[in-house]
């Protein structure tokens, strides 16, 4: 115990303040569904997470979301493991042909008010792998989609800025709940 | 007497004939008749040789069937054709079971009939396409889809009896991973019987691989499984230097070293804090998953790429380091150093964790041995396999290997080895940048000649890892197969799985860490 204190307190808090959001990126992510988001969510997001079909590089980063470095949880954010408890559904990769049933009926098993977000450049267009015998391409060819966060994979900082923007959480309204940067 | 020349022996004795085969860049390889591809794994077997991996090609309007056997560090290929409209073949699953899912995604995606296969069913194939329908087959036409069933018809064996009670799980798990069927059979908390339906991931990759220029394929490459960019994409590029005799220059070879002892690295320490994690030790995880992100922020910084993808380029790598950068990189070695010594020191005798890792998830050294586990899963079960040591490629042949091997082959185990690994590739990146050669990071690759054919392996964090590659007439990819190091560690968690609480599933799993994307292609 005294070990794991020890390192605790030798290694301090390493949370930092969370990335600017800027006009454009909040453009770019349409204003409207913020509107509806911070009616309807009242800033909290339960998040569940399909990987459609990805190379599980995206999955690495959405973990990295929970490290110290970026603690998403303050914001409101948390992953859900029922469709049931979810207010948004992000998905990762090409949708493959295997895994098309299986998206809908998470996504059909979410109550309203729902929304999609696309993580990644396979879930956003199609990206290395794109339409095939096996593979539907973009998630959009298979359910409707609010918000696009492309990357190969997004950074974290990338996925945060893009849910942070759907939540319209800036840095004017955390910086006080979370502490100064290691 | 070489390896080839006597397992060529044994095959004569039992009356198989073989013929030599130089087909594949700079490796032996024997002929033999399509009929005899199962009699000959027998033999191999017999001898002690390790199954490596099998996969199927078409060229010429001939099916050709590979199959990689190894001993000791060497490495002998095994081939036989047949005609495309009737590809039949003898099974190597009687033998050797590590053939069983590789063998049924060449039937599922070539066509292959393998006349006494064990296991009928489907793999890779779900309901996306007709079981007489083989998308790499050259006779495939292509086909109209509309939506795609689930695969809910799918054969599960079963088992019966008093208490029994079967468990489905997946494929959207409940965490934040890739998807995958899992059918538990249980009784009270014990499970019986595990069975793993894979498959959901398939996109293709071997179809979108055909007619990429190399620069394509590696990037293909990189993204066959995420967290192994670097592996998959120096498999597949060493593969394509070998077919078309290029010379990488040493610089490249050594930063090629680098950046796949810092995918190790990543994975392994990610890995480390997830499984203390999953028997509820969240401080390891809060602090491993640190200390992987600064390893990740200056992969960024110096690599251009958080998960290194698209370093590896052929004919070398893509970014040079400068003394500066070297002089960061060394002191990161350092850090991690002295920060992961007080965390491998707790992780190491936690009672908590002692009580949930120690005898948790055994596979034993024969089970180990006989689903050809390499890496850390083969390591923790006495399988002293290590590419870099056994068969050094540039630049560990010049470099100081101490394989690290335990016996017990449970979660505990693994956790040990990998914390060995940590420290091995700190020592090895130190020694790569101290020797660093001068010269150019790459070079051209050479135009290949047609039908020029080559094979990678690479030790890859998760351990050997093969890319067969093969160039048409133009100079563009004919051919591209993956084959991960996941494709045995699957078998081997249903194994040692046996008798463990199905609440320590999740633990178990990550122990052995199979990648999902990796084995669906």
């Amino acid at each position: 115990m005294l070990r794991i204190l020890h390192q605790l307190w030798r290694v301090g808090v390493a949370t930092e303040p969370p990335p600017a959001t800027d006009a454009a990126a909040l453009e770019a992510l349409g204003l409207e569904l913020h509107r509806a988001i911070e009616a309807r969510f009242r800033h909290s997001l339960a998040i569940r997470v399909v990987d459609a079909g990805s190379c599980n590089g995206c999955e690495l980063e959405i973990h990295a979301l929970a490290n110290p470095y970026y603690d998403i949880e303050r914001f409101g954010v948390s992953f859900v493991a029922s469709p049931r408890h979810a207010d948004a559904l992000l998905v990762t990769g090409p949708v493959s042909r295997h895994m098309e049933t299986a998206l809908r009926r998470t996504w059909r098993a979410m109550s309203a008010p729902k929304f999609v977000i696309a993580a990644g450049q396979c879930a956003c267009g199609g990206g290395e792998f794109g339409g095939s015998y096996a593979s539907c391409g973009a998630v959009e060819k298979v359910l409707p989609v609010d918000v696009k966060i492309p990357g190969c994979p997004p950074s974290p900082e990338d996925l945060m800025r893009g849910l942070l923007a759907a939540l319209r959480v800036d840095e004017t309204t955390v910086s006080e709940s979370c502490g100064e940067s290691a | 007497m070489s390896a080839k020349q006597d397992l060529g022996t044994q095959l004569h004795q039992v009356g198989i004939n073989t013929r030599s085969y130089s087909g594949v860049a700079n490796l032996p390889a024997l002929i033999i008749s399509a009929a005899d591809w199962g009699p000959a794994a027998a033999v191999a077997k017999a001898q002690d040789w390790r199954w490596a991996g099998s996969w199927a090609d078409t060229d010429a309007g001939r099916m050709h069937l590979y199959a990689l056997l190894a001993q000791g560090g060497e490495y002998l290929l095994l081939t036989a054709q047949a005609p495309l409209e009737r590809p039949e073949f003898t099974s190597h699953t009687p033998h050797y079971p590590a053939a069983d899912r590789l063998e049924r995604h060449a039937r599922d995606l070539f066509g292959v009939i393998y006349s006494d296969h064990p296991d009928g069913r489907r793999w890779t194939r779900h309901q996306a396409w007709p079981q007489d329908w083989h998308p790499l087959h050259p006779a495939a036409e292509v086909r109209t889809q509309g939506r795609t069933a689930a695969d809910s018809s799918y054969p599960f064996i079963t088992l019966r009896g008093d208490g029994v009670f079967e468990i489905p799980v997946g494929p959207v798990h409940a965490g934040i991973i890739e998807p995958g069927h899992f059918r538990f059979h249980a009784a009270g908390e014990t499970v019986l019987r595990l069975e793993e339906r894979l498959g959901y991931t398939h996109k293709g990759i071997e179809a979108l691989a055909v007619g990429r220029n190399p620069a394509g394929l590696l990037h293909l490459a990189a993204r066959v499984s995420g967290d192994s960019a670097v592996t998959h994409a120096w498999a597949a590029s060493q593969a394509m230097e070998r077919a078309v005799g290029a010379t990488v220059p040493p610089r490249a070879l050594a930063l090629r070293g680098l950046l796949a002892e810092r995918e190790r690295v990543a994975n392994h320490i990610g890995d480390i804090g997830a499984i203390c994690n999953d028997v509820g030790f969240a401080f390891a995880q809060v602090q491993t998953s640190r200390l992987r992100e600064r390893w990740q922020r200056r992969n960024r910084e110096i690599f251009g790429h958080r998960l290194l993808m698209d370093s590896v380029v052929p004919g070398g790598v893509a970014h040079d380091l400068n003394t500066t950068q070297i002089t960061t990189l060394r002191a990161d070695h350092a850090t991690l150093r002295q920060a992961v010594e007080p965390l491998f020191d707790i992780f190491d005798d936690h009672p908590s964790l002692e009580d949930r890792l120690v005898t948790t998830g055994h596979l034993s050294a024969e089970d180990a041995g006989a689903l050809g586990c390499t890496g850390y899963v083969g390591k923790a079960s006495g399988q002293a396999l290590d590419l870099r040591h056994d068969a050094p490629y540039a630049p560990y042949h010049e470099l100081l290997i101490n394989v690290p091997v335990q016996s017990e082959g449970d979660v505990a185990a693994r956790v040990r080895v990998r914390m060995a690994e940590v420290h091995m590739s700190l020592d090895l990146m130190d020694h790569l940048l101290r020797t660093l050669p001068v010269g150019d990071i790459h070079a051209p690759l050479p135009n290949p000649p047609a039908a020029a054919c080559g094979l990678g392996l690479i030790e890859g964090w998760r351990g050997e890892t093969l890319a067969f590659v093969r160039f048409d007439a133009s100079g563009c990819i004919a051919r591209y197969f993956p084959r991960d190091a996941s494709w045995f560690i699957w078998p081997a968690l249903e194994r040692l799985i046996h008798g463990n609480i199905v609440a320590d599933f999740p633990v178990c799993n990550k122990s052995v860490n199979g990648s999902y994307a990796g084995v669906d292609l």
